[in-house]
């Protein structure tokens, strides 16, 4: 156990493992190309809760349950809990310690709220304080509509580059016990505002500081994107992935293949209508904690960077006439399992 | 650095995906007209019964709203305005739409804080400055023709 600090915002971690995952999603998410690589898929939002707030916590719950069961371990086991969500208060995750009553520490960088909660669960890891952490990330379609944009039976039309908040919940359970997946380093990122100020347009105005924060890894670790299978930031949808392109380029930096997005991955933009891809802290937290995870653990996959991705501004800044400052926190994960 | 931002908001203006402006004009024609000949039909009825066209407009809005309530409450005129656009917002069926939604909406929080506090959310605004340009564009009359 031991963290080293690599430039200016880069740690390396040693063993720091995945022991188990879960991720639950809602029906426009399971019936999406990832659909079949989620524990389990909801048949509707969440209709017998009383509030849809309820039912982000009940789908919040649900991936908890399947990340313990498949970490062989109980709630007694966890030491601490790090997560977070995009409601107001992190309702989400602080109501969910009433059940659980372990140690919880909240957390909020929005979007990127996922990434955030591994990096900082591996820091505590590696430098020997606690020795299972639990890790998640959850958001929910209907709440995020209501508190960020209008209510869900009010016809307006989205703009091409509006996301699709996911209903969707991913956890992790880290610990020092080797398993297949390894984190191997994390950046914390910076805020970063590039002056954008169209709340429908979250890609664009992130793509900067996914940019800022994957160079800044790449410049404190010496890896190139060619050592990563694959680069997977958290929802800068088709747009966002074609503006961090372009402004990478501008700044020296070429992806090839291996970038992708968990919003853009999660629907089908031909067929569900989800316009710029999904959106959402449960976006990437679902994603990596179903099929990535599945990916590294059977060894398809190598080496995965997650990037996930989160526009910090309230419905009260954007209509302040602020302009969106955004953030991207990286986690660095490689397969030890048979490839 | 601000050069910098300005040079990335012309890139994004430059690349984002084009709104299919074409499409929607002709469909906000073709479902707000449709609303429109329906309005008609059932000022018709009203008319059939004996009423003034005049007369007759009054309990054809109450209609077309509830119309509207309702379509609001199956949960299908969110879909209205999806193809329809402004042809869905602004006949008074769109009216009932920004109505009926958040007291759906904001039920959970109660009857005073939720519904009666939110109601007017999304009309709100839409009364304030119709109701000020009404009396701007009455005032300017009034002092052209004299005509209250």
């Amino acid at each position: 156990m031991a963290v080293k600090q690599l430039g200016a915002a880069t740690y390396q971690v040693s063993d720091v493992y995945v022991q188990g995952t879960g991720a639950v999603v809602g029906p426009k998410e399971g019936a999406g190309p990832l659909g079949q690589h989620f524990d389990r898929v909801w048949p509707d939002e969440g209709l017998t809760y009383s509030s849809y707030e309820k039912a982000e916590q009940a789908i919040l719950w649900e991936a908890y349950d399947e990340a313990l069961k498949k970490a062989q371990v109980s709630w007694e086991d966890i030491d601490v809990v790090l997560g977070g969500d995009l409601l107001d208060q992190i309702i989400t995750t602080n109501f969910s310690g009433r059940q659980h009553s372990r140690p919880l520490a909240g957390l909020f960088s929005a979007c990127a709220t996922f990434t955030e909660s591994l990096a900082m669960g591996a820091m505590l890891l590696a430098g020997g304080g606690p020795r299972i952490v639990m890790t998640s990330a959850a958001s929910h379609h209907l709440t995020a509509e209501r508190q960020f944009r209008f209510p869900v039976e009010l016809g307006y039309q989205r703009t091409p580059t509006a996301a699709w908040t996911a209903t969707a919940a991913g956890a992790v359970v880290l610990g020092i016990n080797p398993t297949p997946i390894q984190i191997e380093a994390l950046t914390f990122g910076r805020v970063v505002d590039i002056g954008g100020t169209d709340p429908n347009d979250m890609g664009s105005a992130m793509a900067p500081a996914a940019y800022d924060t994957i160079a800044q890894f790449l410049k404190d670790t010496g890896h190139t994107v060619q050592d990563f299978d694959a680069i997977y930031t958290g929802d800068l949808g088709h747009f966002g992935i074609t503006m961090l392109r372009h402004y990478a380029e501008q700044h020296g930096l070429a992806f090839g293949d291996e970038l992708n997005d968990c919003g853009r991955s999660l629907y089908d933009a031909a067929t569900q209508d989800t316009h710029n891809g999904g959106s959402g802290p449960g976006c990437s937290a679902s994603v990596f904690a179903g099929p990535l995870a599945r990916h590294l653990m059977s060894g398809e996959m190598r080496r995965l960077l997650l990037v996930a991705t989160g526009a910090l501004f309230s419905p009260t800044t954007y209509q302040q006439g602020e302009t969106i400052p955004c953030i991207a926190h990286a986690v660095a994960l490689a397969s030890r399992g048979e490839g | 650095m601000d050069s910098e931002k300005e040079q990335y908001q012309q890139l994004t203006r430059q690349l984002m995906p084009k709104r299919p402006i074409a499409r929607n004009l002709m469909l906000a024609f073709l479902v707000g007209g449709l609303i429109c000949v329906v309005g008609q039909v059932v000022q018709w009825f009203f008319m059939q019964q004996g009423m003034s066209s005049k007369a007759a407009s009054s309990p054809t809005s109450v209609v077309m709203i509830g119309i509207g309530a309702l379509l609001t409450g199956l949960g299908w005129y969110d879909r209205v305005v999806k193809w329809g656009g402004m042809g869905g917002s602004l006949p008074i069926t769109g009216f009932a739409n920004a109505m009926v939604a958040p007291a759906m909406e904001f039920k959970t929080e109660g009857l005073i804080m939720g519904i009666g506090a939110r109601l007017f959310t999304i009309a709100g605004p839409v009364l304030v400055y119709g109701m000020a340009a009404a009396f701007v564009v009455s005032a300017i009359r009034y002092l052209l023709t004299g005509v209250a």
